[in-house]
């Protein structure tokens, strides 16, 4: 619990925060290593739209902490106070970061009561944790991105970077599948990344109007017309599973190796550290040993029922 | 005098054919254009002929009542529009309307199916490239229709 005799700036939790989880943040003291299970305090900068059902939380430290460093791919646990955590990947630029960006759908208790949040409102942040995707790994080569629906938020770190250290790359192309033209994601900036000349960017909708000019289709059907050396490309792929699966069946006939495809899978995350089993996939933890695998390592377990 | 052989021969749906049977499909072949928002082909009326997509997009769309057109798949550069020609009753299962400037080889499916019938080789070799387009374009919508990314997908929290 909170200690009243200390000075609201040496205190974690707000003074009579309703939420006990918050009660057990620190007291001033030397530094500890910080406990993997106990949430941060972090404030909201911003909380914007980005369409009907998905938004993003910027936020800010709400007190005093080492710089915040994580990779693309990586996901935090947020904590909605007396709700619950979510797993969600950041979806800003990667590195040292003192204001995080996740993009959310809102689709569950926490998620829709994080989307609720306002300007100044404090919420509860454990992390980073996970593998991210191997972008280092894929200097010298062709890197493929193809994202389906909120699967872009957590590629889109791995792009910045990509965009960041463009002259390590070859070429660059993202394939971006979304249910219809309003549940496109970042829809002004691929705009800007259409506008650039050192990447392809290829757009499709499941389903569409007449209003929509562009291309309708699953993702998938994007691939065989992706230009990029299949031998020396690495695809990061994300979506849901199903997609994944197709896109790199789509990816074999195109002559991608399977070690040269990473995707990102996703479970039930609680603890984050591999410890509560939550999210066990056979004998790996999504949320220790992922969510970003090399492909050739989990292909046998996305064949198996309720795995 | 320059024909459409080589063109024919180049394109990825063609890619391993025979030459033989090359210069056969060349023979009911024709290079045309669309303008943007033409029609290539309407809903039940008779297929006689597919295209080949050189450069443009074209989409298949179906009419629903109260709704209007509402396209189900795009086709673009290298892919084929049309396999309804190849099995009975001939009859056009959706609009092809270009929805860009569209540059294609159109081919004759009567004049086709006249060859199959002396060729039986040329014949089934047709019906497994349509087959496979046809298994392609079943799996694309078979995840349309799974709602991919619908609000059943995700939410653990």
């Amino acid at each position: 619990m909170t200690d009243p005799a200390r000075p609201p700036a040496e205190r974690g939790a707000p003074e009579g925060h309703p939420d006990p989880r918050f009660a057990r943040v620190p007291q001033a003291g030397p530094p500890a290593a910080p406990d993997p299970m106990r949430p941060v305090r972090w404030r909201v900068l911003r909380n914007e739209s980005e369409t009907h059902d998905t938004f993003t939380l910027t936020l800010e430290p709400a007190e005093e902490r080492p710089p915040f460093r994580f990779a693309p791919g990586q996901f935090n646990m947020l904590y909605a106070p007396g709700v619950g955590e979510a797993a969600i990947s950041m979806s800003g630029r990667a590195g040292a970061a003192d204001r995080i960006a996740h993009t959310i759908r809102a689709v569950g208790r926490v998620t829709t009561s994080l989307r609720a949040r306002r300007r100044g409102d404090e919420i509860g942040l454990r992390g980073p944790f996970g593998a991210p995707w191997p972008v280092a790994l894929a200097h010298g080569h062709d890197v493929l991105l193809v994202a389906g629906g909120i699967g872009l938020a957590p590629l889109r770190p791995a792009l910045l970077e990509i965009f960041d250290h463009r002259e390590r790359f070859g070429r660059v192309s993202l394939l971006f599948g979304a249910r219809s033209p309003r549940d496109l994601l970042f829809a002004r900036e691929i705009e800007t990344w259409r506008g650039r000349f050192d990447v392809d960017v290829e757009v499709t909708v499941d389903r569409a109007g007449p209003e929509w000019r562009g291309t309708v289709g699953v993702v998938t059907t994007l691939v065989p017309q992706a230009r990029f050396d299949p031998a020396g490309t690495a695809a990061f792929v994300c979506g849901p599973e199903v997609m994944m699966s197709f896109t790199v069946r789509e990816l074999e006939r195109r002559g991608v190796p399977h070690d040269q495809v990473w995707i990102s899978m996703e479970r039930n995350m609680r603890c984050g550290l591999g410890l509560c089993g939550h999210c066990q996939f056979g004998p790996l933890f999504v949320c220790k040993d992922g969510p970003v695998f090399r492909y050739d390592r989990v292909a046998a377990l996305l064949g198996v029922h309720e795995v | 005098m320059e024909t459409l052989e080589p063109i024919i021969a180049g394109h990825p749906f063609f890619q391993g054919m025979k030459p033989e049977h090359i210069r056969l499909v060349t023979g009911c072949a024709a290079n045309v254009r669309f303008e943007p928002g033409e029609y290539v082909g309407r809903e039940g009326e008779p297929a006689h002929r597919f295209w080949v997509i050189r450069q443009g997009r074209i989409a298949l769309e179906i009419h629903a009542p109260g709704r209007g057109a509402l396209t189900i798949q795009t086709l673009g550069d290298g892919d084929v529009a049309g396999w309804s020609w190849i099995v009975p009753p001939y009859q056009l299962r959706f609009d092809i309307h270009a929805m860009t400037a569209t540059r294609a080889l159109m081919f004759d499916g009567e004049c086709l199916r006249g060859k199959f019938a002396t060729d039986h080789e040329l014949g089934y070799e047709m019906m497994q490239r349509f087959s496979h387009v046809m298994l392609r374009r079943l799996e694309a919508m078979s995840l349309q229709l799974l709602d991919l990314y619908g609000d059943h997908v995700g939410g653990h929290d």
